[in-house]
Parts: C-alpha cells; structure tokens; sequence
C-alpha cells in the first residue's frame, strides 16, 4: 500500500508533518501527490505570517487540479522550501523528503496531539 | 457506472480510474505529463470506446445529415471524415461530431459519450421526413485512438492496408490485427497524427493487445483521458461541455469553417444573421504570464479589472511549459495580443490573448 514513514505525524487533508521541538516541518503526503498528479506549481506566499490551525498556507497546482494547503498546526511560517519554485516535481518524486513545503515555529503544542499516527493516516486513505 | 471491453487491460496497466460520461475511464496510468510526452513524441494509446456511433442509412440519410449538422457533407465520399456540428433551434450546439461517409446513402457518425441520447433524440425528432433508419451502435463498438508521429509505423505492422496514403480525415475499412472489417481512421483529438480504430466490442482487447505488442520498439504507452485533454487543449480543439454547448455559437466558437451557408440547416437564418450583423463574443487563446494556471469558469478581466469573459478550459501545456486557457471575451478584447487578467483565486494574473492553435509541430 501507500508510503507512511512512522516518525511522521498526518493530518485528514493529507499532510505530513515532523516535529523537532518547537518547529515542524510540513508537506503533503505520498498518497496526496500520486492523487493530484504532475505538480507544476507550489505557491506560499505566507513567509513570516503567523497562522491559525487549518488556515489556507499556500495551494499546490497539479495539471488537472488545484488544491488548497493548510496549516496542520497554529503557528508562525518560519521558513519555505524555495527550491520548490524551480523543481515543484520533488513533491512528486520525493514527497517526504526534498517535497518539504514550510517550517513553522508551534505555537500550540496541545495541537500537536491532535495529528494523526502513520497507521491512523493509513486507514484513512486506504 | 458502464466498463468498456478493455476494463480489465486497464486495471492491468495500473491506471486510475474515474467516472466520466457514466463509464469508468482511465484518467492516467504513469502520469499526464509522461503521457502527453508519449504522444508528442512517440505514440501512445487511448481507450475512447464511451464514445456514441450511429448509423444513418437510406434514400434521404444524406438529406437528413445535411439539415442537422452545420458543415457540408455533400463534400463527402466513401473513405472521407468531416468534423461538423449539430446546431439546435437557437444558435446553440446540441454536439459536435464526425461524419464518415461508408457508402452510397451510408454514414456513420460519432458524438461526444455524454451526448448520446441527446443527440440521438435530437436527429430522431428530425427525421420524420427523410427515408431513412438510424442504428446506435454505441454499446456495441469500441474506439482505440492510436496518436503520435509512430503511430502508423506501429499500426503499419497489423494491416496490408497502405496507412500512409491515407490522409488525415480520410479512412479505410479493413482487415486489422486479423479482424476483419475495421475502421481505421485518419483521425485524432492530438493534433499529433495518427489514427482512431473503430471495432466491435468482442474484438477489442484482441485489438488493444496487438497494437502495445507491435508498440513495443517504440516505447508505446497507455494515455488516459488527462493527457487527452492537455494535448486537445494546446491544439485549441474546442471540447464539448467546457468551450461549446447548448448556448454557444458555432461562428463564437471559431467554427465558421464548418459552418456552411450553402445548403438549408437548423439555425442557419440566426447564423446568418450573426455574420451578418458581428459577434457579440468570440472564443479565444489566452496565455497566462504568471506563474498560475487558469481553469474553467475562472474570470477573465480588462485592464480596468472589469469582468469580460469566462475560461471555459485551462491547463499547464506539458509541451510548451506555459499557462493556457480559453474562454469567450467581448469582441472589443478579442484580438490577438490584447493583454487581459484572470482572476485566479486571489489574484488577478496578467495574461494575452494567443493565437490557436497554442502548439506548433514544427
């Protein structure tokens, strides 16, 4: 079935997320991009803003579709992946690795044990 | 929700299945970008069996074909398609389609999955007058469109017919993969070359088989309806349901050269009075020049933001790595370079309007 590393954490609208202290890292999952398909663009414009939970971070455009990207988490986006403007395929081809979208600095750590375990997140898709 | 007879070779091949026109059809298998690429470049394969065939035959099939659809088929001949459409009473489209000439007082014509019964409804409540018998065969027959610049080598090795004096919108029936009595078309929704296989269900797979064996050196891949829809939309073929329907215009839609004013058709006095008179709107190109793909029913805007149209189809072109849509505009913005905004989400991005087609082969 689908790739759901075991350290990560995942949330209904199919985002991952790894927590180191007060900073997560955040993308979408493996299961998220075989489902948008080709992704040709990843836009955040949300650098330095500080977000509330399921906030609308940035969109992700696929040939066929275009889907919004939330905050798993409340907190202050703290870092972009930049890379993503000049190879927005890496979401595709490495979702959980060099697909990373934004760092974010908690701002709620009681949120954080709202996300969803790598086995939940597999029954949900499966 | 109705299979086609190659479901199963589908599932084989690993594609991802979605509902459209009521039939389960591959959207993608390796990926709408590989396949569109296949198929520029190479060949791929399409199952496009949900679409609608019906036969008209008999004394008057000519004459009930020539009052129905808008494009002249008097010019046709046994061997010979043409792309027309069937205008309803008001100005609008009812579908387009192709009509094969197979014989004397034979023709054969093929419509969008989606409208099927409608058409088939609409030609039957126009028919009293003419002799003639309608068959639909849309349940009965498969379609597998074989595009790109390998196509006919590949499809060379499955006939004696000789595929490469058969010019593009021309057909010939016969033996094929040892199955006799096939379609073979000139055809295509690419703009890439190649040709569409018309058969009988029973024989599809057997079919379908033979084309990926003989596809083999040439890398041939399955495409799905994804990439059909990015390879159409660079060519600016106008797809039914997003850039013409019931209340578009043949002459808006930029299909005045299958409009003909020669012969008596359903709506040819508001055609005529539209020529006559000036569109009010036209269906053009747009290229987007930001980094954010247009989609339909996004707005389209002047340069004074105010709204001017709707993109009726959008994508990110695999081929030229560039925003495309199309939409209708007043005519006042419809000329080739007028710079316009499309309003995408929250951001109104700036935007020209192309010539069509958007790709070029050469």
């Amino acid at each position: 079935m689908g790739n759901f590393p075991a350290e990560l954490k995942y949330t209904k609208d199919h985002e991952w997320i790894k927590i180191d202290g007060d900073i997560a890292t955040i993308g979408i999952t493996d299961f998220a991009q075989g489902e948008l398909g080709d992704i040709v663009y990843v836009d955040i414009d949300s650098l330095g803003n500080t977000l509330n939970l399921h906030t609308v971070f940035g969109t992700v455009e696929a040939v066929k579709t275009v889907s919004d990207l939330f905050m798993p988490l409340s907190g202050e986006v703290i870092e972009l992946n930049s890379k993503l403007d000049t190879n927005p395929e890496s979401v595709n081809k490495d979702a959980y690795g060099d697909g990373w979208m934004i760092k974010i600095k908690i701002s709620n750590q009681a949120e954080v044990g709202d996300l969803l375990s790598a086995a939940d997140y597999a029954a949900l898709v499966s | 929700m109705k299979r086609t007879s190659l479901y199963q070779q589908h599932l084989n091949l690993g594609a991802k299945m979605v509902p459209f026109a009521g039939y389960e059809m591959p959207v993608s298998y390796t990926g709408i970008v590989d396949e569109h690429n296949a198929v520029r470049n190479s060949v791929g394969v399409f199952d496009v069996s949900h679409m609608g065939e019906f036969i008209i035959e008999g004394k008057d099939a000519l004459a009930l074909i020539q009052y129905v659809t808008s494009n002249d088929a008097s010019k046709l001949f046994p061997g010979r398609v043409q792309y027309s459409c069937m205008p309803n009473e008001n100005g609008g489209i009812v579908d387009d389609l192709l009509v094969y000439q197979m014989s004397e007082n034979k023709y054969f014509l093929v419509v969008n999955a989606s409208n099927i019964e409608k058409d088939w409804n609409w030609i039957k409540s126009h028919s009293a007058k003419f002799d003639c018998e309608m068959q639909n065969l849309s349940d009965d027959m498969s379609l597998i469109a074989v595009q790109g610049p390998k196509a006919k080598d590949v499809l060379q090795n499955l006939t004696k017919a000789d595929l490469s004096v058969i010019e593009y919108y021309h057909f010939v029936v016969d033996t094929f993969a040892g199955v006799a009595d096939v379609i073979i078309s000139a055809t295509g929704y690419t703009g890439a070359g190649g040709f569409e296989i018309y058969c009988k269900n029973e024989n599809a797979p057997h079919i379908w088989d033979a084309i990926f064996e003989a596809g083999k050196p040439y890398d041939i891949k399955p495409a799905g309806l994804g990439c059909r829809d990015t390879l159409r939309l660079e060519m600016g073929f106008c797809l039914y349901g997003n850039d013409i329907n019931d209340t578009t215009s043949p002459l808006e839609a930029g299909l005045g050269w299958i409009t003909k004013f020669s012969k008596d058709f359903v709506s040819k006095n508001i055609f005529e009075g539209q020529k006559a008179n000036g569109l009010q709107r036209k269906l053009v190109g747009i290229e987007v020049l930001e980094k954010a793909i247009p989609r339909q029913h996004y707005e389209i805007l002047d340069m004074d933001e105010n709204v001017i149209g709707e993109v009726t189809s959008g994508t990110m072109s695999p081929s030229m790595n560039k925003p495309l849509a199309m939409g209708y505009v007043d005519l006042a913005h419809s000329k080739i370079g007028t710079p316009l905004k499309v309003r995408i989400r929250n951001k109104d991005a700036n935007a020209i309007v192309v010539k069509i087609p958007f790709f070029n082969n050469n």
